[in-house]
């Protein structure tokens, strides 16, 4: 089973929730930050990160002597990163996605491609068990999604022998457990970190922030046709929109977390919901449960 | 001379518009005749790369100089290597296409010869 936990803005608690969902499951288990801009999963479940594999995308370089200056190579770039003006040829790599359609239509075979490395990826194990791998996009690379498509098929050796992808399947199998913690907001990186998952856990507060940033990640959830549900972080600090929203598009309320002053000071330590209150131990151990359930449904 | 404004609107007394690569439509002068049409901007939609797009299309039409009231790096270089001139329009003025063609005319625009702000975000995140 493959869970993503989402929340439209940053600073809902999100990564506490996932880590706190790590270190309750039943393990082995592989944990994925696919917050690629900003990991930071890794300060709560402290891996030893032995791996590394950099992440690049193929950018097109055409050769002056055999180019014919058809424009073609322009013409099917839908990201605008070449452009053939004359007999002049520019290319604009910090637009182009790498997706080889250049290359391939190219009559005169001119383009050839060499790779520009946007990211890395890291990986190793997180206590026994935890099978962790991060993601981490180059400072000013605006271009998080192959760094998070590489991260999801990442396979690296372990203690506990060859880490492999897991498949997604149904959120009532048993075939192992991947946990993926998605960046914030609602745009292509969380689409990335959500696809293929079979359930989504969706952080949010009750406010009218909140509840804003909820509905857009409950529509990407809609549209790739993953089941998700909902937890409260911060319960009882603001108004009712956000259950009056679950409520009505039926979407299942898993947990709710109060505001504690307690949670407050343990996570700006780096320590987990989980870890910090017993409170919270049953509940967490709970939710896989929970989620098989809805799963079902 | 066939020269090419970037303006929201589809005549001559239409406002001039500073965005090069986001403004709707460009209007085509002949700077002897004073013969103009309107092109609609393919770029105004574009999640990335607006600049490149639509100095690739105004070079498609054959114009030999555009104005507008900024111009991105990448926009610049393709407008370059195209042979196109860039000249800048004030843009605190709310002037039509004709009035900027007037200043051109006279003299009063200046040119420039590369980006005239550093870009926006361009790759959208794909
Ligand atoms: S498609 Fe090939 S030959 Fe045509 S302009 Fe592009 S690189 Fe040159
Ligand atoms: S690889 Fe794709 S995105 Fe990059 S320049 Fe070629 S067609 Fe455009």
């Amino acid at each position: 089973m493959i869970i993503a936990i989402a929340s439209g803005k940053g600073g809902t608690g999100k990564t506490a929730i996932a880590t706190s969902l790590a270190l309750a499951a039943k393990r082995p288990l592989r944990f994925l930050d696919c917050d690629v801009e900003a990991p930071n999963a890794a300060l709560f479940l402290k891996p030893k990160l032995e791996h590394r594999k950099p992440v690049g995308i193929p950018i097109p370089v055409i050769d002056e002597e055999l180019c014919s200056y058809c424009g073609r190579c322009a013409a099917v770039c839908e990201f605008h990163a070449i452009a053939i003006m004359g007999n002049k040829s520019l290319i604009f790599p910090e637009l182009c996605h790498g997706c080889g359609s250049c290359t391939l239509i190219c009559p005169e075979h001119a383009i050839r491609e060499r790779i520009d490395t946007i990211g890395v990826l890291e990986g190793g194990s997180a206590l026994p068990e935890i099978q962790f791998a991060q993601g981490i996009l180059n400072i000013g690379e605006p271009m998080a999604v192959p760094v998070i498509r590489e991260l999801k098929k990442w396979s690296f050796p372990s203690p506990t022998g060859q880490i492999n992808p897991i498949e997604q399947t149904s959120p009532a199998s048993s075939n192992g457990l991947e946990i993926r913690d998605a960046p914030p907001g609602a745009s292509c990186p969380v689409v990335e970190t959500l696809r293929g998952a079979d359930f989504a856990i969706l952080v949010t507060e009750p406010t009218p922030f909140g509840y804003h940033d909820l509905r857009q990640v409950v529509e990407i959830c809609r549209d790739l046709n993953i089941p998700a549900g909902v937890i409260i972080n911060r319960d009882g600090i603001g108004e009712k929109t956000v259950e009056e929203f679950c409520a009505s598009e039926g979407l299942p309320i898993l947990m709710r977390i109060p505001l504690q002053r307690n949670l407050a000071q343990a996570l700006a330590q780096g320590e987990t919901i989980y870890t910090a209150d017993v409170r919270f131990r049953a509940p967490f151990e709970q939710l896989l449960t929970k989620i098989r359930g809805i799963g079902h449904v | 001379m066939k020269i090419a404004i970037s303006i929201s609107g589809d005549h001559i007394n239409a406002a001039f518009d500073p965005r090069f690569g986001r403004a709707p439509t460009f209007c085509l002068v002949d700077s002897e005749s004073g013969a103009w049409s309107i092109h609609p901007n393919p770029a105004i939609s574009s999640s990335g790369g607006a600049g490149i797009q639509a100095a690739q299309h105004i070079a498609k039409l054959g114009v030999q100089a555009v104005i507008s009231g900024a111009f991105g790096p990448n926009a610049a270089q393709t407008l370059e290597a195209a042979g196109i001139k860039m000249f800048i329009a004030p843009t605190d003025e709310s002037l039509t296409a004709a009035e900027v063609m007037q200043r051109f005319k006279s003299g009063q625009l200046s040119q420039i010869d590369q980006a005239t702000h550093r870009g926006y975000h361009e790759r959208s995140h794909g």
